[in-house]
């Protein structure tokens, strides 16, 4: 009985502690300039800390009061962790979205939909590239506040070219330009084992996403019901890298996996990599930059590339979601991404504040990837369930592009198993 | 004997005189010891419990449901497991499985001979030997897969410009279907024999060296020695041993994912079963089939635990 008399001033405690936490929960009201929080928001980039550790502070000059607090994951755990959160209802209150995940989430109401910052005015979704405004969108209801874009581009090294005795990359090649230059450096240079090209090949966004795309071809209907890839125009795009592979263009399937792509043209062996705007921190500190430049991508049927982007968003259940909104419309600011741009984390998804982007890196022509996004660029395709059509991509694209099968047969097995994947979904 | 016949006809006396429930209730009350030691028990049990029986049964669970992505689960029998016996990769990555455990099996034998080895009398550095070969075993599965991948590395790798060096042209030995799920073996024989020698090592210095001067006398080779003595009075750590390096290996994963790689041509092919398990559960998000891949690996460690205990008897020798 003493016992229990000594411990009822601690459950008293216990019981306070609890009622306080729960109190934070009702704050859905308008959020002022004296509003107190602490939300936190969640990343996958270590390299862009320092950029919205910027941003954070520039925000607190207007909601002094507001704290927030980054959580940093790798990507490899990014999403697996962000899954399990959301299952347990512990979503962070801001978080970095991808295209292919998006609609999952938005699906399934763990997202707050960003209509009442955008009726407010404090968010005006013109300034915004389109496409990334359509990407973040589930039932004509926009959710995700874009941070910034990627396109894919040609890259090449002048001193592999230069020796090789090939021209230039410019925005006049087809793919029959393209392939007689890789063929001409794997064959002129096989001596020193330098191939034409290396792309990724495991995911569509680097390689066979594009040529699909500039073939006349579809990866996915634009109602998200249907699978392209029984187009024959869609088998034109992806014939192309196993044309490539085939007579020695590009190292093979295997070659890739044990020395990576990026690898390969880091180290100068082969003269063209196709890769997007996420490769420029990784290509202006590569050794062998100074030889390194970037092209528009060789054409077919037309020009085309894929544009993705990723976006903040705000969860369903965040316990304080008017200060959440206040920071995913402030990333979303012009001040905010010209920061960002300025500082070369992103190229930001402002119309019109990439100029900075541009500037950082003086030998590189990175107007490319802007001008692309201007006028032939595609959304990246997503649907509901995006995880469980491009596991099936990679698993059976690989016979197609090692010559195993051929690729009308792949593509003919990809179509209908993908078709059933979306019609589960 | 005479206190037998003596306690025989107590007993023979004593249902006449009691009833013949009474013996029962006396053995029991002599067993039981109280709550105590439950108690002391406890901090373990809870853990068994919490950690390893309830997922178990939660596991058992899921298996037979259909899982959303964000939690919520609808019973659909054994549809999960339907799905299983009808999948290709999953009777390919048993195969897998089991080749990749034979290969480390195949480690024992040579962890006791080099055990043997490390522990002759005088050996000089024989401490830097054991510390040499327990490093592997200690190191991180991703950096030691990391320094393989280099090693194998089809163009660019040492083994294969050693192998050019003899005029062998290598192939691509983790990127080659047939060649992938052997070279990992042998990375995983590599890494477990320090645990083997350890162990082996540790029976080994238990053996009275009276054996061995009696063998000497009786004018037995070493190998004789190593035969007759040696390997029979090490076969209960060596069954120890291939208790934990068979369930071990039927738990492949990390060596393999960090191995393989991500971009690799031959990971269909080479697939483990946990590797299925972790790709169904976390990036394709069905749990629920993967609880069923799971029931599949815990019951398959069982069936082979299982025959493994009841062959002991023929070749394990308890002094």
């Amino acid at each position: 009985m003493r016992k229990l008399t000594r411990l009822a001033p601690l459950a008293l405690v216990a019981a306070l502690a609890l009622t306080s936490c729960s109190a934070p929960a009702a704050s859905d009201e308008a959020v002022t300039a004296d509003s107190a929080a602490s939300i936190s928001y969640a990343i996958w980039d270590e390299n862009q800390v320092p950029a919205l550790e910027a941003n954070i502070a520039a925000f607190n000059e207007i909601y002094p009061n507001i704290e927030v607090k980054i959580d940093i994951t790798p990507w490899a755990q990014y999403f697996t962790k962000l899954q399990t959160q959301a299952s347990g209802d512990t979503l962070p209150d801001v978080f970095w979205m991808n295209g292919p995940n998006f609609q999952l989430y938005a699906a399934n109401d763990q997202l707050e939909p960003m209509t009442n910052v955008i009726d407010d005015g404090s968010v005006d979704p013109a300034n915004y590239v389109e496409v990334l405004n359509d990407l973040y969108s589930y039932d004509d209801v926009q959710y995700g506040m874009p941070k910034d874009f990627d396109t894919v581009a040609l890259w090449y090294n002048q001193a592999i070219l230069t020796e090789a005795g090939v021209a230039t990359p410019d925005d006049t090649w087809t793919w029959d330009d393209f392939h007689t230059a890789a063929k001409t450096v794997s064959d002129n240079l096989a001596d020193q084992g330098i191939y034409g090209v290396a792309t990724g090949l495991t995911g569509g966004q680097e390689g066979y996403y594009n040529t699909i795309l500039q073939a006349g071809g579809s990866i996915l209907s634009d109602d998200g019901t249907t699978s392209g890839y029984d187009d024959p125009k869609t088998i034109r795009g992806l014939q192309f890298w196993a044309d490539l592979i085939a007579d020695g263009s590009s190292p093979n399937l295997q070659q890739l996996s044990d020395t990576p792509h990026n690898a390969w043209f880091t180290s100068s062996k082969t003269a063209f990599f196709w890769s997007g705007t996420w490769s420029v921190a990784e290509l202006a500190a590569a050794s062998n930059t100074l030889d390194l430049n970037v092209a528009p991508l060789p054409q077919d049927e037309k020009q085309a590339t894929v544009i993705h982007g990723l976006a903040n968003v705000v969860s369903a259940n965040s316990a304080n979601k008017g200060a959440a909104q206040a920071f995913q419309a402030y990333l979303g600011s012009e001040e905010a991404q010209t920061l960002q741009a300025e500082m070369g984390a992103a190229n930001p998804a402002f119309i019109g504040a990439g100029q900075a982007f541009l500037d950082s890196v003086d030998h590189f022509d990175l107007q490319v990837f802007i001008d692309e996004a201007d006028n032939y660029a595609y959304p990246f395709p997503v649907s509901k369930d995006t995880a469980a059509w491009t596991s099936i991509e990679n698993e059976l694209l690989p016979q197609a592009f090692s010559g195993a099968r051929t690729v009308e047969d792949v593509a003919d097995e990809l179509a209908t198993r993908m078709n059933e994947a979306l019609a589960a979904e | 004997m005479t206190l037998r016949t003596g306690s025989t006809t107590e007993e023979s006396r004593a249902p006449a005189a009691v009833p013949p429930v009474r013996p029962a209730p006396k053995k029991k009350q002599k067993n039981f010891d109280g709550y105590w030691p439950w108690l002391f028990v406890l901090p373990t049990l809870l853990g068994v419990l919490g950690f390893y029986i309830w997922p178990i049964i939660q596991t058992g669970y899921l298996s037979f449901t259909e899982t959303g992505p964000f939690g919520g689960e609808e019973f659909i029998g054994l549809d999960n497991y339907q799905t299983m016996l009808a999948d290709g990769n999953v009777g390919q990555a048993l195969i897998n499985t089991l080749v990749y455990t034979v290969i480390v099996l195949a480690g024992i034998p040579i962890a006791l001979l080099m055990a043997n080895l490390v522990n002759q009398p005088g050996l000089k550095f024989a401490s830097f030997y054991r510390v040499l070969f327990f490093m592997p075993y200690i190191a991180m599965p991703t950096a030691v897969a990391l320094v393989w991948r280099m090693i194998y590395n089809g163009d660019f790798g040492i083994l294969n410009w050693l192998l050019s060096l003899v005029g062998i042209d290598g192939p691509y030995w983790t990127s080659t279907p047939g060649f992938a799920i052997v070279s990992v073996g042998i990375v995983g024989m590599w890494a477990s024999l320090g645990f083997g020698i350890i162990i082996l090592g540790a029976a080994l210095k238990n053996i009275s060296p009276e054996y061995y001067e009696a063998a000497q006398l009786d004018g037995a080779t070493k190998w004789k020695q190593f035969t007759a003595i040696t390997v029979p009075l090490v076969t209960p750590s060596l069954f120890f041993v291939t208790i934990i390096s068979v369930i071990n290996g039927f738990q492949l994963f990390d060596l393999l994912y960090a191995i393989m790689g991500q971009y690799n041509p031959a990971l269909v092919q080479s697939q483990s079963l946990v590797y299925i398990f972790y790709n169904q559960a976390f990036i394709q998000n069905d749990k629920g089939y993967a609880a069923a891949i799971g029931m599949l690996i815990l019951v398959v460690i069982g069936i082979v635990t299982f025959f493994q205990f009841r062959m002991q008897k023929k070749w394990v020798n308890y002094v």
